[in-house]
């Protein structure tokens, strides 16, 4: 592995990586316009993280998915998968094409992540709270083998109503995994209507703080305060980092910021082609 | 606790021969680590933990979150052994052994202890009835339930050489040793006794001894009985049941679980659709175990030799005047 290639896809320039979200909002609304279903709000309100993670900070090799020393993305909130299957395009793991197979039959794009058939997917997700377990033990299995890679881990907010989360929560700070950073994309909203309505999560600063974990909010869609945050959470030592990310659900899309009912639906091709106009 | 064996006389639980083998797993190999879930000093991974403390990992009462975390340390290319309670491993974590263990396909062996009825005193809440059921139903998945301390010591070294999820499940109670000493476990490979004319048993577990127990006395009072150890039941020795099942009349599984779903559920499915014929299933009868000592556990549910005996008569009678 040449130096090159392990910083190939560390982006610091804003602008550039302004501009690469924008490009896989407009990646996500094609794909999930294409299949006709699938969870819109939720790709696009994560958008901006993953790209700020994906793009400004992490070392990987789509020639070589499984390099050992690569940093870890998991999207623990699986039905978010057009976004991840974005990033993996841009990433150049697959062809940007292949993004319109998405959700059809003999498709490594699953309506859910499965990565046992897409190089890149570092665990399956799609069943809510299982990801930042999956990271943790990531984490310890990199620590172990004395390898300096970071572990991303993105969590819905509706998601966290997981008790799994807060086992996971535990443990990450039990054992101290500063390699560790998790983002809650505190959208605001779940399926069934907001998240403080269906099942209150607040106060979340003092919740994670109460758990161990270093805790640090960020407009989710400033991609600078995202950087910041990024950089910052890898100087915290002894314990993990987890960036609350204050995010639109839609995000992107005028007519789809902060509706609920686009949690789980795809938008049609007369909303595909306004809301392309409104991103292009 | 037991008796003594007619062979050596030596009972050996299957939990100790699991924790003493991983002991000497992790002095060879430094790619094993071990989880467990607050339960090591009974699923004796405490023994690792103790040589290994940097590779044994605690994750405190949280079943689900051990299974996670052992699969994120099979993708940094660990060989996570995960153990707790039966009931715990499978039933609280089911649905994350299905996502991030079977769906994902990584390299995690699940090992339980407290498999069965004979978890005894604790009662039902503790007796995993129902776990070879559950594991069996996921693809990727491998079943196995060794039948003594030694055939334990050969399952966990060559799954520790196997890629893949394997569920392994172990017994409380000491046992007799039914295995040859220089056994070799191989996996989806039954070990088969003798194959009688009259019935054949096929068991696993801790009902591998009763069996033999009962095809001796049936073999003497007139009625030709074999034994097979089917300690894989995923996936199934379909060439040993064939086996047996062309050489005699009936077919007896036995086990220490649930009639539904286990290897008595595993043997009729295969054979209804490649050899129809007779078979009785041994095991606990769709109800909840109970507390108590294992043995008056086993004699309750119906687990013990006589029962064997008394359904292997009685059906080959019934079957015999059907016919005459």
């Amino acid at each position: 592995m040449t130096a090159a290639q392990k910083t190939a896809g560390k982006i610091k320039d804003i602008k550039t990586l302004e501009g690469i979200a924008r490009e896989i909002r407009i990646y996500i609304l094609k794909m999930l316009a294409e299949a006709s279903s699938g969870h819109t709000g939720g790709s696009l309100s994560a958008a901006d993280i993953a790209v700020g993670i994906y793009f400004s900070k992490m070392n990987f090799n789509p020639d070589n998915p499984r390099w050992k020393e690569r940093d870890r993305f998991i999207l623990s909130k699986g039905h978010a998968a057009p976004l991840l299957y974005a990033i993996l395009a841009k990433a150049g793991y697959f062809p940007v094409d292949n993004l319109m197979t998405l959700r059809k039959i003999d498709s490594p794009l699953q309506g859910h992540p499965c990565c046992a058939v897409l190089p890149g997917v570092e665990i399956s997700t799609g069943s809510l709270g299982q990801g930042l377990s999956v990271a943790n033990g990531i984490a310890l299995g990199l620590r172990l083998d004395k390898i300096p890679a970071r572990v991303y881990c993105i969590t819905g907010d509706g998601e966290i109503q997981e008790g799994q989360i807060w086992e996971a929560a535990m443990t990450a700070s039990h054992y101290k995994l500063d390699n560790l950073c998790a983002v809650v994309d505190n959208n605001g909203l779940q399926i069934d209507g907001p998240v403080e309505e269906v099942m209150r999560i607040s106060p979340l600063h003092d919740k994670w703080t109460a758990f161990g974990w270093h805790v640090i909010e960020v407009n989710g869609h400033n991609m600078e305060e995202i950087i910041n945050a990024l950089d910052k959470a890898e100087t915290i030592k002894g314990q993990p980092t987890v960036i609350i990310a204050h995010t639109i659900k839609g995000k992107g899309v005028s007519f789809f910021e902060g509706r609920v009912e686009y949690h789980g639906i795809a938008p049609t091709r007369k909303e595909l082609e306004k809301a392309l106009k409104e991103l292009e | 606790m037991g008796t003594e064996t007619q062979n050596s006389g030596v009972q050996i639980a299957t939990r100790d021969a699991y924790g003493e083998t991983l002991l000497q797993l992790g002095k060879k190999r430094n790619d094993i680590v071990v989880l467990d879930a607050d339960l090591s000093g009974s699923t004796k991974t405490a023994k690792f933990a103790k040589t290994f403390p940097e590779r044994f990992f605690n994750l405190g009462v949280s079943e689900q979150d051990m299974i996670g975390t052992a699969a994120g340390l099979a993708l940094t290319g660990k060989v996570p052994f995960a153990s707790t309670f039966a009931i715990f491993e499978t039933g609280r974590a089911w649905d994350q052994i299905r996502l991030v263990v079977c769906y994902s396909n990584t390299n995690v062996k699940l090992v339980a202890t407290h498999g069965g009825i004979t978890v005894g005193e604790d009662g039902a809440s503790h007796q995993a009835l129902e776990d070879i059921a559950l594991m069996r139903a996921l693809p990727n998945m491998t079943v196995i339930v060794p039948a003594d301390a030694i055939e334990t010591t050969s399952v966990i070294y060559t799954i520790a050489d196997s890629i893949g999820p394997v569920y392994v499940r172990l017994g409380r109670p000491k046992v007799p040793l039914v295995m040859p000493p220089d056994y070799k476990f191989q996996i989806g490979k039954a070990r088969v006794f003798r194959i009688g004319r009259d019935v054949n048993i096929i068991a696993a577990g801790i009902m591998v001894d009763t069996a033999l127990k009962a095809a001796e006395i049936l073999s003497n009072q007139g009625i030709d009985t074999g034994v097979i150890n089917m300690s894989t039941i995923k996936p199934l020795d379909e060439e040993s049941v064939m086996l047996a099942a062309e050489n005699s009349r009936l077919i007896i599984t036995a086990e220490e679980h649930s009639i539904i779903g286990g290897l008595g559920g595993a043997v009729c499915e295969f054979l209804s659709e490649n050899h129809p014929m007779p078979v009785k299933r041994i095991g606990v009868m769709d109800v909840f175990g109970c507390s108590g000592s294992p043995g008056e556990l086993l004699k309750i549910y119906g687990l013990t030799a006589e029962d064997i005996i008394n359904t292997a008569k009685k059906t080959l009678n019934a079957g015999g005047k059907a016919h005459q």
